[in-house]
């Protein structure tokens, strides 16, 4: 207490004079880290190819001096550091960090096709379709949360959305019923866990925690026992492929980009546009909302709680599902064990990192995509990083953005609360 | 509209809450629901929004009987609701808050149309002088315009019968009379008002007719003009009450606390308790009086070591007080806290535990490894008999007790012990008649034995009967300190409001220069309490 009264300071502020500091010297040590690490030869270049093999408006390639680029983002880098640690950005500290973030991965990148030709529109066509299911998983999760109801089970969810995708669709050879008999299937485990959750009042964590272990023991059981026998017959499901819109996809790298996917892809723009118009601008979003903030005051108008959490908790399954199937006929093409490999949960991550929002969780998980396009685009260019590590990026990524970012976010006040009527 | 209850029973596990109640309500009356805590009140009028099915009985409207099986049922037969604890979306604005439940949207996809609410909205506010800011966030909102955010929502939902859940409780004496103006101004139009409280002047000041519930009966029907607090409150308890605990004037010694520059953030990390100053002497009760949320859950938790202060000095007799509550227990603090189930009791303890939360780690009730029950047992069996807590058994659990009988429990373990000072806040918050009474005669014992008190309360009458000096806490600050003479009613009320004491002072000057009134009796007691002046200069 004698310090703070010495420096005319309180706690708080030096609190937060502490972390621009911290923020700072971050800033300082990864432009030595830029320096240091990325620097090649100075007569090397990067291209960056901007063009897709088949584009009808080409685009020249970018080619940058790769040593010089580098040295100029680390200076740009350093100088962000040193305003940090001495007067600070203010209101601008996150938009910063953004800058920051964006430079390192650039100079990353520069040092990565130094000498060679890495095709960048590519980088960010596999970045949406990666962040697919990640983004369906956080739709979900919105779904759900914004009623006041937590669903972790979403992981649980997209792997029996994929296992069924890739049954049905084998079997009856139309994919379109396969998505529908996902959407069925994540529809009914969110039914077993609203019931859990909203009936029994069962600590929703546990009971999605359930819902996971189930499914991945049933769909690993079922994987070894009846798809690997049949793999021809119940395991080779048609693949749905891309759909080029006329014209948009013609539009120079944001036509690749954006307008060249399967059906899943649009289908997912779709729903982040319903879904953010429903909660925000109808009735229906200002129950919903009412009721994952202060279900008793949405009781005493007369909205039935009950009936509204187990509405959206099944809607939300159903999306889910829906994401599932992307793993199977949207894009690998066959059903593997534990193939969603933790996506429900990064989905959660943007869910929380987009703020309950859809269109924030679209741009969070975008962030979680580009870290799995560059991981899977690097492990085809030779540079000297252990592929084990490479495949770690994804989950580093979103441990930094859940450690560091989230604490900000603010969640739907009764998220998680059981609400029980009197 | 015409409302009836007839013979009303309503039976939960082990207690019968409402036992063949009768009430008419006629139109265009205030009609004021009086009782204890438990006797009954919250679950008849439960009842009459559909919240709860009755056993018994039916409720007639126009002297046709209707069913309710939900508060939808209630609200379309004209019912609305104002609840003790408001049922606002703090994060949504006051127009979508009004308009949830009765959307009005626009074809073809069913988008809010959140302009015509606002229009509706803006003219039942400005019918009934209720202000209000249609784009405001709730949560910025003060308490005050949050009730009639409720209000302007009962009305915007057509109601003709207006439940008023302890509206009183929250509100400076100021919005209490802005309430009441809307109050009349409702009742003018026909729309009549069921006002639940159980604040005496207020019934006797606004209610056309008094119903007092006790122990879910009827204890009986009056008009103010028939009765009197007395009266009313020995109908409440069911025997004489004595509302204001006699006491000799203060004999204040040395100084025990001294706070000094205090600030302290809250949650939000907003300035909670501003450069805030103030001493309490042994043998005096200093009360702060003031409205919600201006600081004080803060300033006591920081004086018992419950959150950590930004900046300031906190003394006991001269020495730096701790910052974890253990030290501050044993400086000899006892700490009576505002929310007695979240950091007074273990509800799912007994009473006998309860009782040694702040010492079985030490001597008699423990020998350095394992808790010595048959100490702990007999020491609770002599404190709940000489605290008058009333239970079948030291091994019952503090939860089932009322909330007079816990708060007795934590008296009886906060005071059992050699103390310098208590720190009570909100002692008798949701407390009946009979059980403030005997907290306050307690809370005045351990004053004359020496202890020094200091009293947090946001009820003015508590404030006015317990403090031997009053200091007013407003937006983190203590604005001014009063005698018990100096401190009237509407002078605390105005102080509380944010009012600055100079302004109130030329006031009262050019008021007294009109009449000649005579010179006030601080003379005696000013001599008494030489610097009773001396701590509104601090704030």
């Amino acid at each position: 207490m004698t310090a703070a009264v010495a420096t005319g300071m309180s706690r708080t502020e030096q609190r937060e004079r502490t972390r621009q500091r911290v923020l700072g010297i971050i800033y300082l040590v990864l432009a030595v880290l830029m320096v240091l690490g990325f620097a090649v030869a100075t007569d090397l270049t990067s291209t960056f190819g901007l063009s897709a093999p088949n584009a009808a408006i080409p685009v020249p390639n970018l080619v940058v001096p790769s040593a010089t680029t580098v040295y100029l983002l680390a200076g740009v880098v350093a100088f962000a550091g040193a305003i940090q640690l001495t007067r600070g950005f203010g209101s601008r500290t996150a938009l910063i960090l953004g800058l920051v973030a964006f430079a390192f991965v650039f100079a990353f990148l520069t040092w990565v096709a130094a000498g060679q030709s890495m095709n960048l529109t590519g980088v960010l066509e596999t970045t949406v379709q990666r962040s697919v299911p990640i983004v369906f998983g956080a739709l979900s999760g919105i779904l759900c949360e914004r009623a006041g109801v937590v669903n972790i089970a979403i992981e649980g969810m997209l792997l029996s959305g994929a296992f069924v995708a890739a049954v049905v669709t084998s079997a009856t050879g139309n994919p379109y019923i396969g998505i529908v008999a996902a959407v069925a299937t994540g529809g009914l485990l969110a039914a077993l866990l609203a019931v859990l959750a909203i009936r029994y009042r069962v600590d929703q964590i546990i009971a999605g925690f359930f819902i996971n272990i189930l499914v991945t023991g049933l769909t690993a059981f079922l994987s070894v026992r009846i798809l690997q026998p049949y793999q021809a017959e119940l395991n080779t499901p048609e693949r749905l492929g891309p759909i080029a819109i006329p014209i948009l996809s013609d539009i120079p790298i944001l036509g690749t980009v954006l307008f060249r996917h399967n059906i899943f892809v649009y289908s997912l723009f779709a729903l982040i546009i319903i879904i953010h118009l429903g909660l925000f601008y109808t009735r229906w979003g200002l129950r919903v909302r009412a009721v994952g903030e202060h279900p008793k005051a949405a009781d005493t108008v007369g909205i039935n709680v009950y009936f509204v959490r187990y509405t959206n908790v099944i809607l939300g399954g159903m999306v889910a599902g829906m994401g599932g199937a992307y793993f199977t006929i949207g894009s690998t093409g066959g059903f593997e064990r534990e193939m969603t490999a933790g996506r429900g949960f990064i989905g959660l991550a943007a869910m929380i990192f987009g703020g309950w929002n859809p269109i924030g969780a679209f741009l969070a998980g975008l962030v979680f995509g580009f870290a799995d396009a560059i991981q899977s685009r690097l492990s085809i260019l030779s540079i000297a990083i252990p592929s084990e590590f490479l495949l770690m990026v994804p989950y580093v990524v979103t441990i930094i953005v859940v450690a560091g970012l989230v604490g900000r976010a603010r969640a739907p006040a009764a998220d998680g609360k059981p609400y029980i009527k009197e | 509209m015409k409302l009836e209850l007839r013979g009303i029973t309503k039976r939960f596990p082990g207690v019968v809450a409402n036992e063949g109640v009768d009430l008419v309500v006629q139109p265009g009356e205030i009609h004021a629901l009086l009782g204890e805590n438990g006797a009954g009140k919250s679950t008849l009028m439960n009842v009459l929004y559909g919240l709860y099915q009755p056993d018994e009985g039916e409720i007639l409207i126009d002297d046709k009987p209707v069913q309710f099986s939900g508060p939808a049922d209630a609200i379309d037969a004209g019912i609305g609701m104002v609840h003790q604890h408001f049922m606002l979306v703090p994060v949504f604005t006051v127009t979508e808050n009004v308009m949830l439940g009765v959307e009005s949207t626009q074809p073809p996809f069913g988008r809010l149309d959140k302009a015509a609410a606002r229009r509706r909205l803006m003219d039942i506010s400005d019918r009934h002088g209720l202000k209000v800011d249609p784009d405001a966030v709730v949560e910025d909102l003060s308490v005050g315009v949050r009730q009639r955010v409720e209000i302007i929502k009962t009305l915007y939902r057509w109601s003709d019968v207006l439940i008023l859940d302890e509206p009183t409780a929250v509100l400076t004496p100021q919005e209490t009379d802005d309430l009441i103006g809307v109050m009349r101004s409702l009742i003018e139009t026909g729309t009549s008002i069921i006002f639940i409280t159980h604040k005496l002047n207020e019934v006797l000041e606004i209610a056309d007719r008094i119903t007092v519930l006790r122990r879910g009966n009827v204890a009986g029907t009056t008009t103010p003009a028939e009765t009197s607090k007395e009266e009313l409150a020995a109908m409440m308890v069911g025997r004489d009450v004595q509302l204001v605990v006699d006491r000799d004037p203060a004999n204040a010694s040395e100084a025990v606390l001294e706070v000094s520059n205090l600030v302290v953030r809250d949650e939000r990390g907003h300035f909670a308790v501003d450069h805030l100053d103030l001493e309490v002497r042994a043998g005096e009760i200093l009360a702060i009086a003031g409205v919600q949320g201006n600081g004080q859950s803060e300033l006591v938790q920081a004086i018992t070591g419950m959150r950590e202060p930004d900046s300031g000095t906190i003394r006991l007799n001269g020495e730096a007080l701790g910052t974890d509550p253990r030290t501050v227990y044993r400086s000899g603090v006892a700490h009576v806290p505002e929310d007695r189930m979240e950091d007074g009791l273990i509800a799912d303890f007994t009473i006998a535990d309860n009782l040694v939360l702040n010492g079985y780690w030490h001597e008699p009730y423990s020998n350095g490894l394992a808790m010595d029950g048959a100490a702990i047992a007999a020491s609770a069996a002599e404190r709940v008999a000489e605290f008058d807590v009333r239970t079948p058994s030291i091994f019952n659990n503090v939860g089932n007790l009322s909330g007079g009988n816990q708060q007795k429990v934590i008296a009886a373990r906060e005071f059992s012990r050699p103390i310098k000072l208590i720190v009570a806040a909100q002692p008798t918050r949701g407390l009946d008649v009979g059980s403030i009474e005997y907290i306050h005669r307690r809370i005045v014992e351990k004053r004359d034995e020496g202890a020094a008190v200091l009293i947090v309360s946001s009820e003015l009458e508590e404030v006015l009967a317990l403090g031997d000096r009053i200091a007013v806490m407003y937006q983190g600050r203590i604005v001014d300190t009063l005698t018990p003479e100096e401190a009237t009613m509407e002078r605390l009320g105005l102080l509380m409001g944010g009012a600055h004491p100079e302004d109130l002072e030329a006031a009262e000057t050019d008021q007294a220069d009109a009449p000649p009134t005579p010179p006030s009796t601080t003379t005696e007691t000013g001599a008494a309490q030489p610097d009773a002046k001396g701590a509104s200069d601090d704030g």
